[in-house]
């Protein structure tokens, strides 16, 4: 059910913007407005969001650790899985968000005759999210030469690098392949494994068919007849960037679906799991240093609490204390 | 426990399947082996909890007060904005489902809603239904539901089958911990007066008498005269253990299972002999006679409670530094907690060995040394007599007990330790160790007898480890350094895997120790009968 609604909801996207630069000719609006909306929706969300999180404070110090305690010289210290420092904090998040380490660990168990528990190495899910993620960010940084007059060197650079194998004509991209097959891969295991599509909810199939829509859309661009005028585009793209938003006159349904997918995407963003990005950095159990009995962590609304004093203590107890020879303060 | 007794056998016919319902739907079954009985109420008034009543889980009416959805979600909104864990936690999940098959719950039970995700998911579907703003349009859709009684009966039910061990957290791409939101709903539940009797009455207890058991003081010093009067018929020592001993250089603090229940006892004999061995001046207290702290399991506020008397009673003796016990939970609360809540500890010293002249400076604000730490260092330095074939009649692995791996990462100073005084020692299987290891089931104040079944389900992965080495390599023990783990483990491994003891790892200590002026030792601390010595002493180690 989630998955259809999913499914029914990019469709309806889909419908609406061919309708609604097709016959309806509403280009200004796909073209201009609503990436202006979706990005100032995207911008103050996340804003809200962070400043949210950053305004609740961490009253304890919890990292979950991974390795050896920094103690005794000679017993060797786990530096990133352990931190003990700011710095190996630093290097404790930075395998986290560009190798995703935790993910790396990941196992599977199995439930053998025996009975017998067996846990083998599951790096399916990391090579996945790891394929996504890269790619979509090389993507995300090939399409910068829309946005720039001259395109950066690094922007070419990296298209060179990503047209590497020279296939086709024009050049198929590494990253457009990975995307794809890491969607489908995403897609087909949330599908495929039992426990995960009893989970899952449409937030989770909504993104996936999302961005594969954006894939799709950006594919019939590059690839196939649908191509989009490159001059166009960056002539609307520049215009945007400018505050001065001209509608080139050439550009076709596919290119208006494209930038509309991408507008529902961020702007969908901040309401969504996929807030993931931002909220790993502020993650109280990764971003500390295990260093709590060395260094006092101060909670902001540390409060008194009613306690059990000593003397109440020994009020009740005197007498027994006294009978088995315990020292008292009063006697 | 369950009507009829499962065999092992049956109780591993674990189906790792989706059930015919959805998990929006609340759906909870109180069944006998699950759950935990309701807080007496004459505690929780002691206690001054929220709303103390007679009341069970499987009542069909749990008389709660009549605005307890908004006293809930005023809870939530309390909690939102004082921590960001619950907050962050509440956001970010993409429910990967990494963390599904990590939890021990699970793997025991089949159970999807002892997934991690789907744990969370119980309370964070109630957030999205009343704090966010597409779960309030979208509705069902969004993943969220409205707080019904039987949504709270499906949060008492699953939130007190988290043993708050935090092994998801290790395996989850951002961190979340599951014990973080455990505690809110723990919290929440308290809040309209849901504990459970388990939790709620050794609070009370320690509250009142200094420990868990509520032992009152002249117990407590027959428990610990007893122990030195048994080591002196087992060893031949007479040791001194000085208890509320004003101007001692140390207070030690144990967890009050290792003078009152076993096999903890024997562990409190190793530490005994050990301090009496060294010459260290120290003493025991009777007011803060509890290392350990159910409040961790309840609430932050009872956890800072509990936790104040060992501040409070270092000042009134005025020693330089503490020193802690074998314990799991109470490290967690030491290593992470007890600076924030309680100090600074501004009146004793930054912790220094009497012995070795070794300053331990991880710990140099806390001021509270772990054991481990303590006893490696005077290991390393050459400061004991150890004659490890004493411990020849034991082949040994270790449990990592959740807190000290995975909130402190102490995992290699046991190790140094055990491999000094045992000579046949054999690790479990990788995924169960270290950062990874496995809870024995029956922690975060779920260890008492009602909910065996489940104790038993949880503790599957452990023993099922343990079972591993115990065929392959012959372990007859299995060493822990948690009071939880060693009252709630020889059950389970008796149930998994028959043949496999329990100990700690100051047991082993102690048998190994050559006391001055001890007889020749005929028996270890249990009084099992010691091999004769064997020639071969090499460390056999394997994994």
């Amino acid at each position: 059910m989630p998955l259809v609604i999913s499914l029914l909801a990019v469709i309806v996207l889909v419908v609406i913007a061919l309708a609604g630069t097709g016959s309806l000719g509403l280009q200004y609006l796909f073209g201009v407005i609503f990436p202006y909306a979706a990005l100032a929706t995207f911008l103050i969300g996340l804003v809200y969001r962070v400043i949210t999180w950053a305004r609740s404070p961490v009253p304890f110090h919890i990292p979950t650790i991974c390795g050896q305690q920094k103690s005794h010289s000679w017993i060797k210290h786990s530096k990133l899985e352990s931190p003990y420092t700011t710095l190996g904090v630093i290097g404790r998040m930075a395998l986290e968000i560009f190798f995703f380490r935790s993910l790396f660990r990941n196992t599977k168990v199995d439930l053998k005759k025996g009975p017998r528990l067996v846990y083998g190495s599951e790096k399916y899910l990391w090579m996945a999210g790891m394929a996504f993620h890269y790619s979509f960010l090389i993507i995300l940084l090939r399409h910068l030469r829309f946005f720039a007059e001259p395109v950066p060197f690094f922007v070419t650079a990296l298209q060179t690098l990503d047209g590497f194998f020279q296939i086709w004509l024009p050049i198929i991209y590494i990253t457009d392949g990975l995307i794809l097959a890491a969607l489908l891969f995403l897609l087909f295991r949330r599908l495929y494994d039992v426990k995960l599509r009893y989970l899952s909810m449409a937030g989770d199939y909504f993104p996936l068919f999302l961005l594969l829509g954006i894939a799709i859309t950006g594919y019939l661009m590059r690839y196939t007849t649908a191509k989009a005028d490159l001059v166009e585009v960056k002539e609307l793209a520049m215009g945007l960037l400018s505050f001065r938003p001209v509608i080139p006159a050439g550009l076709d349904s596919v290119f208006y679906l494209h930038i509309f997918l991408v507008s529902v995407l961020i702007a969908y963003f901040p309401f969504s799991k996929l807030l993931h990005m931002a909220g790993v950095f502020m993650s109280p159990t990764r971003n500390l240093a295990n260093n709590s009995r060395a260094k006092r962590h101060i909670n902001p609304w540390n409060y008194d609490v009613k306690v059990h004093t000593y003397e109440e203590y020994e009020d009740e107890f005197r007498d027994v204390m006294k009978a088995a020879g315990m020292p008292v303060e009063k006697e | 426990m369950a009507e009829e007794k499962k065999t092992p056998e049956q109780l591993a016919q674990v189906q790792y399947t989706r059930p015919g319902y959805k998990w929006m739907d609340p759906k909870v079954e109180f069944k006998k082996g699950s759950y935990n009985y309701g807080a007496v109420k004459e505690n929780a008034e002691y206690m001054s909890l929220p709303y103390p009543r007679k009341w069970q889980p499987f009542d069909a009416d749990w008389n709660l007060p009549d605005n307890w959805q908004e006293i809930i979600f005023e809870g939530m909104r309390e909690r939102l904005d004082r921590f960001r864990s619950f907050r962050v936690f509440m956001d970010i999940c993409v429910r990967c489902g990494a963390c599904a098959d990590k939890c021990h719950y699970y793997i025991g039970s089949g159970d999807p809603k002892n997934m991690p995700v789907l744990r969370a998911e119980l309370l964070r579907s109630v957030y999205r239904n009343n704090f966010t703003a597409f779960g309030k349009v979208l509705g069902k859709i969004a993943g969220s539901r409205p707080l019904t009684i039987d949504v709270l009966k499906e949060w008492f039910f699953y939130f007190y089958q988290c043993t708050e061990c935090r092994r998801c957290s290790v395996f989850c791409p951002y961190g979340i911990d599951t014990a973080e939101i455990t505690m809110m709903a723990r919290e929440l539940l308290n809040l309209v007066g849901i504990n459970i009797d388990w939790i709620v009455t050794p609070l009370a207890n320690c509250f009142r008498t200094g420990n868990h058991l509520g032992i009152q003081p002249h117990g407590f010093k027959d428990s610990i005269d007893f122990a030195v009067d048994e080591l002196e018929e087992l060893t031949g020592v007479r040791v001194e253990a000085p208890i509320n001993k004003k101007g001692a250089e140390i207070l030690f603090v144990a967890p009050s299972a290792d003078y009152f229940a076993s096999p903890h006892y024997y562990t409190l004999l190793g530490y005994l002999a050990l301090f009496h061995e060294i010459g260290l001046d120290y003493t025991w207290s009777s007011y803060a006679s509890e290392g350990g702290n159910f409040g961790l399991f309840h609430s932050a506020e009872a956890m800072k409670r509990l936790n104040s008397k060992i501040y409070m009673e270092s000042k009134r003796l005025g020693v330089k530094w503490i020193l802690g016990g074998e314990c799991g939970h109470m490290w967690r609360v030491l290593h992470q907690y007890m600076d924030t809540i309680n100090g600074p500890a501004n009146h004793l010293e930054e912790p220094v060995s009497p012995i070795t002249g070794t300053r331990f400076d991880n710990a140099k604000s806390t001021k509270m040394v772990h054991i481990m730490e303590f006893t490696s260092d005077l290991i390393k330095n050459n400061k004991l007599k150890l004659d490890p074939s004493r411990n020849d009649h034991w082949n040994v692995t270790f449990h990592d007990s959740c807190n000290p791996a995975r909130a402190m990462g102490l995992l290699e100073e046991p190790r140094y330790v055990i491999k000094n005084v045992c000579n046949h020692f054999h690790e479990m299987p990788e995924n169960t160790i270290r950062e990874q290891t496995f809870c024995c089931g029956s922690g975060a104040g779920l260890g008492t007898d009602e909910n065996l079944e489940m104790r038993l389900r949880g503790g599957f992965p452990r023993a099922n480890a343990c079972k591993y080495v115990h065929d392959r390599f012959g372990v007859n023990i299995l060493l822990c350094i948690c009071a939880i783990d060693k009252a709630t483990l020889p059950p389970l491994l008796e149930y998994w895997v028959p043949g496999v003891e329990v100990g700690g790892i100051h047991e082993m200590i102690g048998n190994a120790l050559i006391m001055k002026g001890e007889n020749e030792r005929a028996t270890d601390l249990r009084g099992t009968p010691i091999k004769e010595v064997a020639e071969g002493k090499e460390v056999t180690e394997d994994v």
